[in-house]
């Protein structure tokens, strides 16, 4: 892309400027993880460290104690590592759960886009960190920042040959988008891969990389538990039987938005066509260029690609890219979702391989007492010879299990008690929330540490109204940025203040649909008064498969949402 | 007025200023002569000619060697008294008096502590060193005393003096009055070998009663409280310096001066009174089968409970020779004799061990409550280096207290002093503090001159004194700080105000070594070992050197990197003079416990 003259720069976010003087983000990395008197890296380097899968932080409970102790906050940084489609072999667990123990929080956190989060790494352990999550061919490279995030694809089973397929596209569209610059290989891991001569280049990006944060998602029907509507980019896979033909395009999700700014909102994407699948990768560059070109860079909160779809139109997109292309997308194939959420327990695959899916509330992996999930864990990667495969909804899947390892498998599932899916509500079981406190510096209020008690008390009120095998999707997020898709739940909660949450009801069962605002800014007592007699009343007066965000529209205790647009309104 | 002057030859003047000062004279009224008189001796007691020659010579003088400045005061104390009757006295400072001057002392009145494991003061081992060496002059015509001050809780109680004693008999002088030993709660006994010393003297010397001296320079607070009437201070602040999860615990006191007219400079040292813990009374009353309620007479002739004597009055934790002595005697227990017999036994036996295991382990009959604390010796003030600088607190005083907790011989054993005042001291409570001034670790007189400090741990404490100081005045020098401790994360003192200083230049850099968040162990030491060229260029500079904190290892690996530097950078293999010299100009000064 064209460079852009000081004034311009002036005039645009601070991010931009940062990018800019980077140096292909490399900024003073170096320098910073050479200061010992701080745990901290310079202000600048807190931007450009998320390129490289690397978020600064500070235990939100000790903010004020350390304060009058006269220490700086406690600063840790949490890694994400780039694992497209949520694949990775029982070798590379044990590394990642090796890692998680001696330079982590003793815990591994799969997150809502199929990847593994790492928190409460100290600054002089972070290289450390990052070249042992290399050593073992993984990276974290691009898992954050104004670029692609990890790509997301279903896990889906039961089409074992169709799934390696689309995997491998979710893979390439990753490779074909992840950053050029040499700066990782060379903070990280000493690696000097440039001459003195050459210079980085980043054909895709440009050194300023994207306006803003871009994610696609790869889905296979019937299953939307990517939520493929909240991605920026997305690929709905169209196949015949277990052939894959093409996909239709979706473009223009996004999810957060702010508290008392109706000017920003959750928009679903629109499909806008249909491409052969040979042609992905130039439909992923292109619309990534768009973006880069159109993007709004003055104002973080108008810049991700949803507000540029909004302000110029639809078709003015189509437009656009079709004249990059030099071709016209096709009209999209009809498709047909069916749910957005998981299917737990063993599924058989292709040619007697067997999956089984399980239950991780919140995504959060430790050890208890009770649940020693991640010994469990650990044991069943040292005789795995399949893969595991994170789910977009926070769960893990043990995938490829030959069916002879699988009473071995199951031998481990019993002895740690980690198929205790069997005994939760279904409500639980379609439950996700995203990390909050402590470590999320934007979290309002309390999420994944205080969900699961809010949980214990919802689970009676359906066990009572004779609800507890109904799937419910329930997803609570401890701020509007919506990290666990509370907007797309039928029940979603999302945090004001401590304690204090707004309660959306009416989101689409499959992820077709956003919510609606039911009640503002209250309390769990009210929450459960609220929910009460509206989960007895769909028990009673629902009609046979309805689902509960069909019926409390049907109800009339919200309006359905058709568009981003009215969100607020 | 006519003054008669001895005959030329008994003066050190040649002809022409003989009789220049006969004429001078002629002009002084009485007063005129009188104020000459006083200053001319006064400026002479300040700053000492290169060479002794007998006119400098007052009748008697004072030779204090003191590290935290009890021997200085008692020294003012000794001069003022000596002026009272009429007897004309100098006081030196060892640090700055010319060892070949003590050929020509005739009366020597010495008053010295001592340090580390029985050494002398840092400003005395010029002198020491001088004294026991083959250069070494013979002194018959010296008379002298020596008062020794120290703390007969560590093994080599009072060396130094000892040392001087003896020393000076053997070069030939002659003692007038048997040595004092002082230990902590040293007022009396220093003031009865004062009276006896100045009888003795009095006699020796015929009075000549007109003397006006100038007291020789030392911070004297203008305020009325003082070691023995003590300040009641207000409790402000008590925060726990280490983070979560921390092995240390480390806290931050603020007290209020307000109303104390108190005054202290940076590298001054606040004395505080501490009470013992009821939970070590209780047991210790349970073991001695004592009420607590029992009328005791005090060693001060004051009566009292048992229980508040036991509480505010004695030592009733830590054993000194002098109290086991004294247990000895009552217990009359052949093994106790013994072990009193043999030192490597002694030490053994005492180390982590507190007079309730002295009474388990030697057990009296029927011990009566007077008998028992007839033992014991007063409980002494505990000194912590002063935190903070009255100019950017007014009214304040900080320190930096660690807590003393311990695990020995199957109890938990807690510091009196850190622990009163980590966790004793309960809402407006006033607690009795006084200021101990330190004239051996002060900031450089000019403003511009660089410092290098050295602080880990609680050594940490003076620096921030110092450099509040610093910035309170906008000193241009610059300052360099090194501090250490267990881990980065929780033990980094001060830490948020370091990086502040930091961010407005006012620290110019600080290197930091933790000891724990490593395989292998890096102590400040090591710090200065790697930038030992930036070090040895910033003395070249002209840079002063201040260590503060343990003074059992820390104070000694770090002299030891500071003379390593010096021979590296220097080239040359005099390191030791030059440390010394840095030592002898006042440039290099420590404050370790
Ligand atoms: C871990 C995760 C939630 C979870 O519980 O799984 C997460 C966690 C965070 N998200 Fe997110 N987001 C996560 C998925 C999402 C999603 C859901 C999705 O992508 O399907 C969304 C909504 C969809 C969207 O992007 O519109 C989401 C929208 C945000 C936003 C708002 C972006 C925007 O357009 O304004 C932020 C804040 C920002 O970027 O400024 C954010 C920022 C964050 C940060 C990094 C907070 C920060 O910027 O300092 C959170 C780290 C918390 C912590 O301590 O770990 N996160 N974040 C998810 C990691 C995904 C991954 O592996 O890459
Ligand atoms: C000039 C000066 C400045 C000082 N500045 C400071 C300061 O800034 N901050 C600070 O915290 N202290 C400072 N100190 C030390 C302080 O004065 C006290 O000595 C310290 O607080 C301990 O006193 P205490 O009454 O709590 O312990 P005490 O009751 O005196 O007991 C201490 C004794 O316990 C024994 N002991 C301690 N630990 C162990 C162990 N692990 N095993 C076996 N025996 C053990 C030792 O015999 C030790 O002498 C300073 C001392 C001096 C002389
Ligand atoms: C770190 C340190 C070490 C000491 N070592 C001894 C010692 O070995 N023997 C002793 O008798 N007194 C020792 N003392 C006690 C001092 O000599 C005593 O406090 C004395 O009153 C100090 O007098 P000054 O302030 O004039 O230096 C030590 C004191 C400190 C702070
Ligand atoms: S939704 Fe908000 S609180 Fe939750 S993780 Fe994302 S940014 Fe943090």
């Amino acid at each position: 892309m064209t460079d852009i003259t000081p004034e311009q720069l002036a005039k645009q976010a601070d991010v931009e400027r940062i990018k800019d003087a980077s140096n292909y983000l490399r900024g003073t990395l170096s320098k910073s993880l050479q200061d010992t008197l701080t745990g901290a890296l310079a202000e600048d380097d807190t931007q450009l460290c998320k390129y490289h899968g690397i978020y600064q932080q500070d235990d939100r409970d000790l903010r004020d104690e350390r304060r009058r102790q006269k220490l700086e906050p406690r600063y840790q940084f949490m890694v994400r590592i780039r694992m497209p489609g949520g694949v990775c072999t029982p070798t590379q667990w044990l590394e990642v759960d090796r890692i998680a123990n001696i330079w982590c929080n003793n815990s591994i956190r799969l997150t809502s886009r199929q990847t593994v989060q790492l928190h409460g790494i100290v600054k002089r352990n972070l290289k450390k960190t990052i070249a042992e999550i290399n050593a073992a061919l993984l990276s974290t490279i691009a898992a954050c920042g104004d670029v692609n995030r990890n790509v997301m694809c279903n896990p889906n089973p039961q089409q074992s040959r169709l799934h390696a397929e689309v995997y491998e596209y979710t893979r390439r569209i990753s490779e074909h988008l992840t950053p050029r610059t040499t700066a990782y290989h060379e903070i990280w891991l000493d690696e000097e891969l440039l001459s003195s001569s050459r210079q980085d280049e980043e054909p895709i990006y440009g050194k300023r990389y994207l306006p803003r944060k871009f994610k696609i998602a790869v889905a296979i029907p019937p299953s939307n538990d990517v939520d493929i509507f909240a991605n920026d980019l997305g690929f709905i896979a169209i196949a015949e039987g277990d052939h894959l033909l093409g996909f239709n395009v979706t473009a223009g999700g996004g999810l957060s938005m702010t508290h008392g700014e109706p000017e920003t909102y959750p928009r679903l994407a629109d499909v806008i066509g249909y491409c052969p699948k040979n042609k992905t990768l130039q439909v992923a560059e292109e619309i990534v260029k768009i973006q880069r070109d159109f993007g709004d860079r003055s104002h973080r909160k108008h810049a991700r690609f949803k507000y540029t779809i909004e302000d110029r139109g639809i078709d003015w997109l189509k437009f656009e890219l079709n004249q990059r292309l030099g071709w016209n997308m096709e009209p999209p194939r009809t498709f047909v979702f069916e749910h957005s959420g998981d299917r737990y327990g063993w599924a058989e695959g292709a040619n007697d391989t067997w999956h089984y899916t399980l239950f991780v509330q919140n995504g959060r992996i430790f050890d208890t007492e009770v649940h020693p999930m991640m010994t469990g864990l650990r044991e069943i990667a040292r005789v795995h010879d399949g893969d595991f495969r994170l789910t977009a909804n926070q769960n893990l899947m043990i995938g490829q299990v030959s069916s002879k390892r699988k009473p071995v498998i199951d031998e481990l599932l019993e002895k740690y008690q980690l198929s205790s899916s069997g005994h939760q509500t279904a409500l639980r079981l379609n439950s996700m929330a995203c990390v909050a406190f402590p470590t999320c510096g934007l979290a309002m209020a309390e999420s994944e540490r205080y969900f699961p008690s809010l949980l214990d008390k919802l689970d009676k009120i359906v066990k009572q109204a004779g609800l507890a095998d109904d799937p419910i999707l329930i997803r609570m997020t401890g701020c509007p940025n919506g990290c666990a898709r509370s907007v797309l739940a039928e029940i979603g909660f999302i945090g004001k203040a401590p304690g204090k949450y707004n309660l959306y009801l009416g989101g689409g069962f499959y992820g077709q649909r956003l919510n609606k605002l039911y009640r503002e800014n209250i309390g769990e007592e009210q929450i459960l008064a609220e929910l009460t007699p509206i989960l007895q009343r769909y028990a009673r007066e629902r009609e046979p498969g309805q689902r509960f965000g069909d019926f409390v529209i049907k109800a009339g205790y919200v309006r359905e949402v058709s568009a981003g647009r009215d969100f607020h309104t | 007025m006519q003054i008669l002057l001895p005959e030329r030859s008994q003066t050190p003047l040649n002809d022409d200023q003989y009789h220049l000062l006969q004429q001078f004279f002629s002009t002084l009224s009485p007063e005129q002569a009188a104020w000459v008189g006083g200053y001319v001796t006064g400026r002479v007691a300040k700053d000492l000619p290169s060479l002794p020659s007998a006119a400098d010579i007052a009748d008697i003088t004072i030779l204090v060697g003191s590290q935290t400045g009890n021997g200085e005061a008692l020294a003012e104390q000794l001069h003022s008294l000596a002026a009272g009757r009429g007897l004309k006295t100098v006081v030196k400072k060892m640090g700055d008096y010319k060892p070949q001057q003590l050929k020509a002392e005739k009366n020597l009145l010495v008053i010295v502590s001592t340090y580390g494991e029985g050494e002398p003061p840092d400003n005395a081992k010029e002198l020491v060193d001088y004294l026991f060496s083959k250069r070494a002059p013979t002194l018959q015509q010296m008379h002298f005393a020596v008062l020794g001050l120290g703390d007969s809780g560590y093994e080599f109680f009072c060396k130094t003096g000892i040392d001087f004693d003896h020393r000076l008999e053997e070069l030939g002088a002659t003692r007038i009055h048997p040595r004092v030993d002082c230990d902590v709660d040293y007022e009396s006994s220093a003031e009865a070998w004062m009276d006896a010393v100045l009888n003795v003297l009095s006699l020796r010397l015929e009075a000549n009663s007109q003397t006006a001296e100038p007291a020789s320079p030392s911070v004297a607070s203008s305020s009325v409280y003082s070691r023995k009437h003590p300040f009641p201070a207000l409790l402000l602040e008590n925060i726990v310096l280490n983070g979560r999860g921390s092995l240390k615990e480390t806290h931050h006191l603020e007290f209020s001066l307000e109303g104390s007219g108190l005054a202290y400079e940076p590298g001054d040292v606040l004395g505080v009174y501490p009470t013992n813990a009821p939970d070590v009374i209780d047991a210790l009353l349970q073991t001695l089968h004592f009420a607590g309620t029992e009328w005791v007479t005090l060693d001060d002739n004051k009566e009292g409970f048992l229980y508040d004597a036991l509480f505010r009055h004695y030592e009733i934790t830590a054993i000194t020779r002098p109290v086991m002595q004294k247990y000895a005697l009552l217990a009359g227990n052949q093994k106790l004799d013994q072990l009193l017999q043999n030192k490597q036994k002694l030490n053994d036996y005492l180390y982590g061990r507190e007079i309730i295991d002295l009474i388990t382990d030697f057990p009296i009959g029927q011990l009566s409550p007077q008998a028992f604390i007839g033992c014991l010796r007063k409980l002494p003030p505990r000194l912590y280096s002063i935190a903070s600088s009255l100019k950017q607190h007014p009214d304040e005083v900080h320190i930096t207290v660690a807590a003393v907790r311990y695990q020995a011989h199957g109890r938990e054993r807690k510091g009196v002093g850190s622990t009163f005042l980590a966790e004793r001291i309960d809402e407006n409570a006033a607690i009795p503090i006084y200021i101990d001034h330190n004239n051996n670790f002060k900031l450089p007189v000019d403003p511009a001159t660089p410092i290098i400090m050295i602080g880990p741990g609680t050594g940490i404490a003076p620096f921030r004194a110092f450099i509040e100081e610093r910035e309170a005045v906008g000193a241009p020098g610059k300052n360099w700080l090194f501090f250490g401790d267990q881990h980065f994360e929780t033990d980094f003192l001060y830490q948020a105000e370091w990086l502040r200083y930091l961010k407005n230049g006012v620290l110019t850099r600080m290197d930091v070594a933790f000891s724990r968040d490593q395989q292998q162990k890096i102590y400040v030491q090591h710090r200065m070992a790697e930038h030992g060229k930036e070090l040895y260029a910033w003395l070249q500079e002209g840079a002063h050197v201040y260590v503060c904190g343990d003074a059992k290892c820390m104070a000694n690996d770090v002299h030891q990197e500071l003379l390593n530097i010096v021979a590296a950078e220097s080239g040359t293999d005099n390191a030791e003079d030059y440390v010394a010299n840095l030592q002898k100009t006042k440039r290099y000064q420590r404050d370790v416990y």
